[in-house]
């Protein structure tokens, strides 16, 4: 093993490091989302060629937004519950910072390998539902109340088929450790052939696209956007929030939006792994962040495809399509690997 | 298309016997029609307002209903508020006169309500049958009976000429502003009230910017 | 009644729904005004929803944010003037507002457009029409929180406006219809571009039949909501697609062309059995395509000769009355027309589509959800300046 990060830092460089790695990634990671797709892909697929202005191709358009936001006036409404308010946008993204610690994307290059990770990385998104009813109580708005209802609906309804459609991956590698389903997709053998692996994609499928649905919900994006819908409740539980709270909201969304992309590539696409080099080799923690970029990016590309194509389904449709379809498709999905694994 | 080889209706006789059928029905109500370009206008007595309505629903299968609204017959006391020299090149400003004179089926008092409806779903060809019926109202206390039972979608033009010409619809369960706000006093529709921003700022005239071209020019090119 | 008297009517009614509604659920009712800036509205409607969770109890629109009085300001302009403010009833298709004005003026002064004129006024108002409903197309896909449809559809729209300039000079507000007959002829080369903007149009319908009409999830959101049997739609006077989608077979183009030349071309008029957003949707899509093969029609058998009949320079409508409508993209838009023999009308009743097409709003707004209110209204296809006028 060649020892790239052999060397040991005290503790508190460590912890450091480690803090203004997670600081810098999760504004980075909305910015290039934002940018490639909700800026340039969803123009390109709509027909015009979105910013072009600033920098080139308009690559600083974000950074010129972003700072725009800064500059803007921090407002409260009149009836607003001032902490609850205040506090809402930055609970929504401390989930999505917490979210990034167990995140691998080398052998060691992980900010915090738990041995619980998926268990610690499902928890904490779900964290994002009390900050988004507390942004929805203390706006005193009707309509940003009517979000936060649906979005906790929402969120509640779809924790679940993301659980149960990660669980059949948990069963097939037999460990919560992020870093140690990526190992066992790398050392994995499909039917006695094993050079490239076996990523859980081949053969949970069904635990893939059920977990894509699910955190496009998670993500309250179209079609599940019912809790941020602008044409009937006009921006939901962000309607009443300018400036830099708007723009916290924004980073969480495209922050989270990475995050899940990363760990659906983490249980079904074997991660930092590529097909062709020792799994254990010290070279995956240098490589390791580029494959997962380009992991992230091919899921976030899915994710961001249907968010721009589909129309939005109706708070009752969406609930039916949760317990009726997935849910049970996911138990399924279970039973079938349980019985698999058991039996071969 | 149209199949015009079906009944090839002329309008007289459709309409003779569409006021004949309504005749019958509403007796001495019916007191003048007339029938031009298509269209049947048939004045009732304003008693006889929502029977009429009902007469055409049910006897004339006119189940269509296009819109109600009202006239002011009363000529403007401020004349057209176009009296600027150059809009009468020829005759010079008219003289304002204030006699009452009506349009087609005639009238006898300042306010008539007139409505709309057709019978859309069979296709004689040349036109649905469509009624234009009438009513003169009262001067003092202008009111006619609702036609919210007979037509759902009278409710808001009742609403609207209310408001436009103060006149009352008997048994509308909502009669309130819809355009002007709550407070509004006043029917601005009627020709006695002054259209303000006419009063303040009195329009150029018919020629706005450039004069009226030569007739004898126009011809030459 | 005393407005007291109404208020107590209204409390009484409201709590009467309310107990409809709660005998399941006990829950408090909320009032959520839906506008009149809203973006779902387009424009300043603003809808007045008592709501039980999110299912609405009862629904009230309001308007009069935009009033602007059309009826009394045509009653101090003269003929020629008029048409520059009929023009803003229904701002997206505009030219054919002109034409039910300019029609029934014509017919008081027992003057007719010679047939070149009003080919052309049928070719203008055909393409009005796509220029409408094109964008409602793009835009119930808005509403249903799709967003990629209206891009396409203001990228085709943007063709057909520019054939509109190209006549007009506006594309906006022609105000190009002249008693008469039109103002100008049609300017060289005009028939082939249009031509070529027609195959883009049905082009644009296919795709929106791929990508929006195809979708699943917008049948699921738009099939059986907001149901309008044929009575109701007859007693409300609904008028033109949403007629038609509830089953009504009827088009004045057809039934009473009055001055237009639908009857020299061949076509069809779509009706749908359903009477639901769906079917209001599928008879706009199918309406948009047929004007193009009428528009195409039409440019095939223009015949020659002037576009302006003989007319004198200052006009005076004889004394009479009027009534003329034509089927304008939203809907039968009619004006009463009142002359006393003078340069101006003496009266203009202004019938406009839309105001008898929202009249239904309280009838087919009960007991839906919150999401089911902005698809009916968009599904309904309401323009403001066609409302308040």
């Amino acid at each position: 093993m060649i020892e790239i990060l052999a060397f040991e830092p005290a503790y508190w460089l460590q912890t450091l490091i480690k803090l203004g790695v997670v600081a810098l990634v999760v504004p980075t990671a909305a910015l290039i989302l934002g940018y490639v797709f909700l800026m340039k892909m969803m123009s390109f697929m709509q027909s015009r060629l979105g910013p072009m202005e600033a920098g080139p191709y308009g690559t600083l358009q974000l950074l010129a937004d972003g700072v725009k936001f800064l500059q803007k006036e921090d407002i409260f409404p009149r009836r607003a519950d001032r902490y609850v308010f205040a506090l809402a946008p930055v609970v929504v993204l401390v989930s999505t910072f917490l979210l990034f610690v167990v995140l691998p994307v080398g052998p060691d290059a992980v900010v915090s390998g738990l041995d619980a990770g998926l268990f610690f990385a499902l928890a904490v998104a779900s964290l994002s539902v009390i900050g988004v009813l507390m942004a929805g109580w203390g706006s005193a708005n009707k309509y940003a109340l009517m979000g936060g209802m649906r979005a906790a609906g929402q969120l509640i309804a779809y924790e679940l088929p993301l659980v149960l459609a990660a669980i059949g991956v948990v069963i097939q590698a037999g460990t919560l450790d992020l870093n140690k389903i990526v190992l066992a997709q790398a050392t994995g053998e499909i039917f006695g052939w094993g050079a490239i692996g076996n990523p859980y994609i081949l053969t949970q499928f069904v635990g893939f696209a059920i977990f894509l649905v699910a955190v496009q919900a998670e993500l309250t994006q179209p079609p599940f956007d019912m809790p941020v819908a602008e044409s009937e409740i006009v921006g939901g539980y962000q309607v009443e929030y300018t400036g830099f709270r708007f723009l916290f909201f924004f980073m969480a969304e495209f922050g989270t939006a990475f995050a899940f992309a990363g760990i659906a590539s983490v249980l079904f696409l074997g991660g930092w792994y590529v097909p062709g080099l020792d799994p254990a080799s010290g070279w995956f923690n240098l490589i390791g962040p580029f494959v997962m970029f380009i992991k992230i990016m091919a899921v976030s590309a899915l994710i961001f495809w249907f968010r721009f194509t589909f129309p939005r389904l109706r708070e009752d449709q969406l609930q039916k399509l949760a317990w009726k379809v997935l849910i049970p498709a996911a138990l399924l999905n279970i039973v079938v690997t349980g019985v698999l694994k058991v039996a071969v | 298309m149209t199949d015009t080889t079906a009944t090839e209706a002329a309008p007289a006789p459709r309409h003779a016997a569409a006021v004949e059928l309504l005749s019958e029905v509403l007796g001495d109500a019916v007191l003048a029609h007339h029938s031009e370009g298509g269209e049947l206008w048939v004045r009732v007595h304003h008693e006889a307002w929502q029977p009429a309505g009902y007469a055409l629903r049910d006897e004339l299968g006119c189940r269509w209903f296009d819109f109600l609204s009202a006239i002011d017959w009363l000529p403007s006391p401020f004349g057209r508020d176009m009296d600027a020299e150059q809009d009468w090149p020829t005759t010079g400003p008219p003289a304002r006169d204030t006699a009452i004179e009506h349009g087609v089926t005639g009238g006898e008092t300042r306010l008539q309500i007139f409505a709309r409806a057709a019978a859309v779903e069979d296709h004689p060809g040349g036109g649905n049958l469509s009624v234009i019926l009438k009513a003169d109202l009262p001067n003092e206390n202008p009111a006619v009976q609702t036609w919210i039972p007979v037509y759902a979608g009278a409710n808001w033009h009742e609403r609207e000429a209310w408001e436009m010409f103060g006149i009352a619809f008997v048994g509308h369960p909502d009669l309130r502003h819809i355009y002007l706000p709550g407070e509004f006093e006043g029917h601005p529709l009627r020709k006695d009230f002054p259209l303000l921003a006419r009063r303040v700022k009195p329009w150029p005239g018919i020629v706005d910017v450039e004069d009226m071209p030569d007739p004898a020019e126009e011809a030459q090119s | 009644m005393s407005v007291t008297e109404r208020e107590q009517r209204a409390f009484i009614a409201a709590a009467a729904a309310d107990a409809r509604v709660n005998v399941e659920l006990e829950t408090e009712g909320m009032t959520l005004n839906i506008g009149p800036q809203h973006p779902a509205t387009h424009g300043t409607l603003r809808i007045i929803a008592r709501l039980d969770g999110e299912q609405v109890v009862a629904a009230e629109p309001v308007m009069g944010y935009m009033h602007r009085g059309y009826e009394k300001l045509a009653e101090v302009r003269t003929y020629p003037q008029v048409t520059t403010l009929i023009n803003r009833i229904d701002w997206l298709g505009s030219f054919a507002n002109e034409v039910p004005f300019i029609l029934a003026a014509e017919q008081l002064m027992e003057v007719e457009a010679p047939p070149r004129a009003a080919w052309i006024r049928t070719i203008l108002f055909e393409l009005s029409r796509l220029a409408n409903i094109s964008l409602f197309l793009g835009d119930m896909g808005v509403q249903l929180g799709a967003l990629t449809p209206v891009f396409f559809a203001f990228r085709d729209r943007e063709f057909v406006l520019n054939q509109i300039e190209a006549v007009t000079g506006g594309r906006f507000h022609p105000n190009f219809d002249r008693i008469g007959g039109l103002k100008d002829d049609l300017p060289a080369g005009w028939i082939e571009e249009t031509r070529g903007v027609m195959v883009k149009m049905r082009n644009f319908c296919d795709e929106l039949e791929d990508l929006l009409m195809g979708n699943e999830i917008f049948e699921a959101r738009t099939r059986g909501v907001g149901v309008i049997p044929p009575e109701i739609a007859l007693s409300f006077g609904l008028s033109g697609a949403n007629a038609r989608a509830s089953g009504i077979d009827w088009d004045m183009r057809r039934d009473n062309p009055c001055g237009l030349v639908y009857d020299e071309v061949d076509w069809k008029v779509w009706t749908h059995p359903d009477g639901d957003s769906f079917a209001r949707y599928w008879v706009r899509l199918q309406e948009t395509r047929e004007a193009t093969h009428i528009v195409e029609q039409l440019l095939d058998g223009l015949p020659a000769g002037p576009v302006m009949a003989k007319v004198p320079v200052i006009i005076k409508v004889p004394a009479g009355e009027a009534y003329v409508a034509t089927e304008n993209p939203l809907g039968v838009m009619g004006y009463y027309v009142v002359s006393k023999g003078d340069l101006g009308p003496f009266r203009v009743k202004i019938r406009s589509a839309s105001f008898n097409n929202i009249s239904v709003v309280p009838w087919v707004m009960r007991g839906v959800f919150v999401p089911d209110v902005i698809t009916i209204l968009a599904s309904l296809y309401f323009i403001l300046g066609d409302i308040d006028r």
